[in-house]
């Protein structure tokens, strides 16, 4: 991926596909491919909207400093936050060996 | 009066609860009943609680026997779609990411709506994570319009909106990140409103879009979207963008209903090209209706209208893209191991499990997401489009400043067959180009059915759009609307609907 | 994984200059989470601190703490820094297990605090580290790594996830390159994370204890040859798990990308971690262009814009600082300027407060930090915080020897007993029978049997030699096993051969 608004090639949706952690099939992959430079072409005319002096608007409603006083709530039983657990062990989320560090 | 039971409007029901001159139990039962006897050609829903229901029901009989002060709407049964967590019953988002998932927790909605002694028939299908405009992205198979079941309901809360157009539930909480409450609203015939953002808590509504969604009612009436819309909304502590001041005074003004000297604004650029003929024909005899009601009605021009779309297409992919990175099948969630591969790692399984459990739609937003937010690219696409969005709010404030509400076709078109767009993903977004407008910019819609299409007999709808937190125009405006073309129409359009048949 | 060749510490400064950064990240103890209320209490049961919040089930939206917000303004006025007039947070996106939603809520390019430096001694000259930022961001849960032979995340078979501790409030602090002369990087490091322990500790917003994860310290470090400008790829060492640490990850890094430098090889930019046991780091992982973060303002969560008056009111809160106290404490104290630099160099300044507010003279704190406890520290490798015994212990010993039921000798044991676990000073003192003998009969008889012994000396006491006492002395003091006191001793013998 270097220049923006070139399009979008088959090796970067493997690479977004990386990023996005799905294991895209080679079907997938292709579709995708081809469908989403149609996608990006048609939405791209966002970038001739605005100028430098418009600020990005990230709440539609502006509200600020929304605060909880720092009082404790009742947590999960272990029981209910581990119920939907695909798998668990001692009182833990079991999950399948991790490769690389945080 | 049992017979008709399930024809009755919420605020029927609800006076006839406080007279006592039926049931909660028997309005549930009608109603359980209507469900089993049509929803096998609608599939509105995803998992029915007719024990829940009535035991609910029940519930709420005792309290009132007891001579407990209950809320209006305490005993008439709602549905609820399926994006937003209730307490003991499935919750799916449509997906097969999270079949069989339970939540521990209740959505603010849900609790709020438990609390005021409202039955919960059920959850009601959608697009899966509410991302399509037909709810043909369901995992577990598409809605069928009631109007004609080969065609869709609208989506994604097509659910919703199709089990209120069917007579299934008087009342059903939809939710709307881009027109998803108020376009299925148009195409089944029925009344639909997203609030102001930040008007109904969000908490526990599964995100798709979060500076987009909102939960708003889906109902027959306006008067009683007005009642569920009161019961839904105010400041939620849980939800840090909830609107902390007082909702708007919506069943009032829906009971007001007067568009003299109201000052109405038809956009100019939501129609034309792309728009049905039947759909712009019912729309214009519509703002003669309020014209000759006495309302004052301008054209206006919002420009930036034209980049919404695309801002939309972008926003939310990236938000949803973030959103949906929890489902991950570590902690709760379908785990598919990769096929082929020994002893996979936590990395493979989450990459595995989300290719599984993840449809077609939901994939192709979330690599564009991750495409518009990824290094490089993040300025040009989500950096331009949140620019478009205050660009979009400045000219509908501009436009504010010279009228009251805002009005277009909801829709640009009627019902369209089943799998017409299914395949051509671009052609469905543009069907969202008159709702996705009020997302970006926070402000109130309501759809309100105005008549049938000539070409083609389905339900058109009209929106109606007011500032922030003006929500109560809109409800005094559809609801004028809806008694003129009540009066004219000599009774509701929904009973031109096709009768059902049942299927035993 | 290829052996490198190590270059030592000072011919590698004769070829390179150090770049470093340091990164900081300071657990703040809130009674609750940063985005929820659960609990954050060290050492619960797994699981048991969790929501759907924390554990990001679908739907559950973040509200955030406002006493983090307050600790954090607080932390970056201590820091000398600007206060954000408006900021936000930001979704950091990136896939792991022990975070639950798959992002860290953190803050991007508006950080709550940014702009500021603290100035930190090392063997009496002063250094300004400058402080680039200092933001608001949230924890991960913990991975139990189960099979394989090591415990270790490599060859493990399967982990088991905690997340009480996912969501507890950080404030991460990032230092701009710190320009030091090279042979100092290491103990300017070391000074550094020292100094902001000591000045967070002292705001009461963290227990900022290494050994237990309250601050964690990450080390930045690249080389260039001297003489030229290019910057070189550099390595993020975490782990680093005490202060002795952090000089010794420096001198480390700096030995192995000199190494690899001089062999004309190429220093991968990856995060490695530091090796108590061997002062060594290990490649932990490479940090590639999938490293994409995708950061985007935190839709879920309002922007944060403290008042300044609130700012104002917060920076009256603040403690005195800390050049201020350290000459308070040093004139209080009556310490030389050397003492003071002792004091500071080994992490002790705290610890002797605290020990002199338990009720021990200046002289003896110092004496027992600095000596005994500075010795043990150095042995097993811990910091002075971290061995197991508290200020309040080390008074309640010192007080144990000026009522003269122990001498300094067995205070020592006591220390060893403490340490152990074997429980208070008072309990340790009974359980292992340490107390002096101060009962004059026993103590007469075992002087009677030292006179006896040693007709010589005795007479030349007699005599007026007071210089031979010591040899009777210790004969009592070997019969005693030392559990007397040897003053009293003393006195009996010369009382007995007046």
């Amino acid at each position: 991926m270097s220049e923006p608004v070139t399009g979008i090639s088959r090796e970067d949706v493997v690479h977004l596909a990386g990023l996005a952690r799905i294991d895209l099939s080679d079907a997938e992959l292709d579709h995708l491919a081809t469908e989403l430079p149609a996608i990006l072409e048609h939405v791209a005319s966002v970038q001739e909207a605005a100028g430098d002096d418009v600020p990005a608007m990230s709440h539609p409603v502006p509200v600020d400093n929304v605060f909880r006083e720092d009082v404790v709530r009742p947590s999960l039983a272990p029981a209910d936050a581990l119920a939907a657990a695909p798998a668990s062990d001692q009182q833990r989320f079991l999950v399948p060996k991790i490769l690389g560090e945080g | 009066m049992s017979s008709d039971l399930t024809r009755k409007t919420a605020d029927e029901l609800a006076r006839a609860l406080s007279a006592e001159e039926v049931s909660s139990v028997e309005v549930t039962r009608a109603l359980v009943d209507r469900i089993e006897s049509v929803d096998g050609s609608i599939h509105a829903f995803l998992h029915v609680d007719a024990e829940g229901a009535l035991a609910a029901a029940a519930d709420v009989d005792r309290r009132r026997a007891d001579g407990d002060q209950l809320p209006y709407l305490a005993g008439v049964p709602i549905a609820i779609k399926d994006v937003l967590a209730t307490k003991g019953m499935p919750t799916t988002c449509g997906s097969k990411i999270l079949d069989g998932w339970i939540p521990p927790y209740d959505a603010t909605v849900t609790a709020r709506i438990k609390a005021a002694g409202l039955p919960i028939l059920g959850k009601t299908n959608m697009d899966e994570f509410a991302m399509g405009s037909s709810t043909e992205h369901s995992a577990y198979g598409p809605t069928h319009n009631p109007w004609d079941t080969t065609r869709i309901p609208g989506g994604s809360g097509g659910g919703s909106a199709a089990a209120v157009a069917a007579f299934e539930a008087p009342l059903a909480i939809g939710t709307d990140t881009g027109g998803s409450i108020r376009q299925p609203g148009a195409l089944t015939g029925t009344v639909g409103v997203k609030p102001t953002y930040g008007g109904v808590s969000r908490y526990g509504l599964v995100a798709m879009a979060s500076s987009l969604d909102q939960a708003g009612p889906v109902t027959r009436t306006v008067l009683d979207a007005a009642l569920l819309h009161e019961l839904i909304a105010g400041h939620d502590p849980m939800d840090s963008t909830s609107i902390p001041d007082a909702v708007p005074a919506v069943v009032a003004a829906a009971r007001r209903a007067d568009v003299k000297g109201l000052r109405i604004g038809i956009v100019r650029e939501l129609g034309g090209e792309g728009f049905q003929p039947g759909v712009e024909a019912r729309f214009t005899e519509a703002v003669e209706l309020l014209t000759s009601a006495g309302a004052e009605v301008v054209e206006v021009s919002i420009p930036s209208l034209r980049y919404a779309l695309g801002a939309y297409y972008l926003v939310m992919p990236s938000e949803a893209s973030s959103n949906l990175a929890k489902f991950d099948a570590m902690r709760y969630g379908v785990r598919v191991p990769p096929a082929g591969v020994d002893d996979p790692s936590a990395e493979q399984v989450m990459a595995s499990s989300r290719d599984a459990g993840f449809g077609d739609e939901v994939k192709r937003r979330i690599i564009l997401g991750t495409y518009a937010l990824s290094s490089g690219y993040y300025d040009a696409y989500y950096g331009s489009a949140q620019k478009v969005r205050t660009i979009l709010s400045r000219d509908f404030a501009a436009a504010f400043a010279d009228v009251d509400v805002l009005v277009s076709p909801t829709s640009p078109t009627t019902a369209y067959p089943l799998g017409d767009k299914l395949d051509d993903p671009l052609a469905m977004y543009l069907g969202d180009v008159a709702t996705i407008p009020a997302n970006l910019v926070g402000i109130p819609g309501l759809s309100l059915p105005v008549g049938l299409a000539d070409e083609d007999d389905l339900p058109v709808g009209l929106q109606f759009l007011a500032p922030q937190k003006a929500d109560d125009r809109l409800y005094n405006a559809a609801a004028a609307l809806e008694q003129l073309l009540e009066q004219k129409w000599g009774g509701t359009l929904l009973s031109r609907a096709p009768e059902l048949e049942a299927i035993r | 994984m290829t052996v490198e060749t190590l270059v030592p510490f000072e011919e590698a400064l004769t070829r390179y200059d150090p770049v470093m950064g340091l990164e900081i990240h300071i657990e703040l103890n809130t009674a609750t989470k940063m985005f929820c209320g659960c609990p954050t209490e060290f050492g619960a049961e797994p699981n048991t601190q969790v929501c759907p919040v924390c554990l990001a089930l679908p739907g559950a939206l973040p509200v955030v703490n406002a006493k983090a917000v307050e600790s954090a303004i607080r932390m970056g006025l201590a820091l000398n820094c600007e206060i954000a007039q408006w900021c936000r947070f930001a979704r950091k996106n990136y896939f792991y297990p022990d975070m639950p939603k798959n992002f860290q809520t953190s803050q991007y390019d508006e950080p709550i605090a940014f702009d500021g430096y603290v100035d930190v001694e090392v063997d009496g000259e002063t250094f300004r580290i400058e402080i680039e930022r200092a933001h608001m961001e949230e924890d991960t849960g913990k991975a139990l790594h189960v099979g394989g032979s090591t415990g270790r995340i490599h060859g493990a078979d399967f982990s088991l996830v905690d997340y009480n501790r996912a969501g507890i409030p950080l404030i991460e602090i990032v230092t701009r390159t710190i320009e030091v002369p090279p042979e100092k990087a290491p103990a300017v490091a070391r000074a550094y994370v020292s100094h902001v322990r000591d000045l967070i500790g002292g705001l009461g917003v963290s227990d900022v204890r290494m050994d237990q994860g309250s601050l964690r310290a990450d080390v930045n470090l690249s080389l260039k040859p001297k003489g030229s400008t290019t910057l070189g790829t550099r390595s993020e060492t975490k782990n680093v798990n005490s202060f002795r640490s952090v000089e010794r990850a420096v001198r480390f890094e700096i030995s192995r990308h000199a190494g690899i430098l001089d062999a004309g090889g190429r220093v991968v930019q990856e995060t490695r971690h530091f090796q108590e046991d061997t002062g060594t780091t290990l490649s932990g992982r490479e940090k590639s262009d999938a490293d994409d973060y995708r950061y985007f303002p935190e839709p879920d969560l309002a922007p944060v814009s403290p008042s300044r008056e609130w700012v104002e009111e917060l920076r009256a809160t603040l403690p005195e600082p800390p050049a201020v106290r350290r000459a308070r404490l040093q004139a209080d104290w009556g310490f030389s300027d050397l003492d003071m630099r002792d004091t500071i160099g080994a992490g002790a300044l705290d610890l002797i407060v605290a020990t002199v507010e338990a009720g021990t003279t200046p002289q003896a704190a110092k004496k027992w930090w600095l000596g005994e406890m500075a010795r043990r520290a150095n042995e097993s490798g811990h910091d002075l915080d971290a061995l197991g015994i508290t200020p309040q212990q080390v008074a309640e010993i010192q007080g144990l020897i000026d009522a003269k039921r122990i001498n300094d000798k067995l205070a020592r044991s006591v220390f060893d007993g403490v340490i152990a676990g074997e429980g208070t000073p008072e309990e340790v003192v009974v359980s292992r029978k340490l107390e002096v003998v101060s009962d004059d009969g026993a103590l007469g008889a075992a002087v009677d049997r030292a006179i006896e012994g040693d007709p010589d000396a005795a007479a030349k006491i007699r005599a007026g030699n007071l210089g031979v006492a010591g040899a009777l002395i210790g004969a009592v003091m070997k019969e005693m096993r030392g559990q007397a006191d040897a003053g009293r001793v003393r006195e009996l013998i010369l009382e007995k051969l007046s």
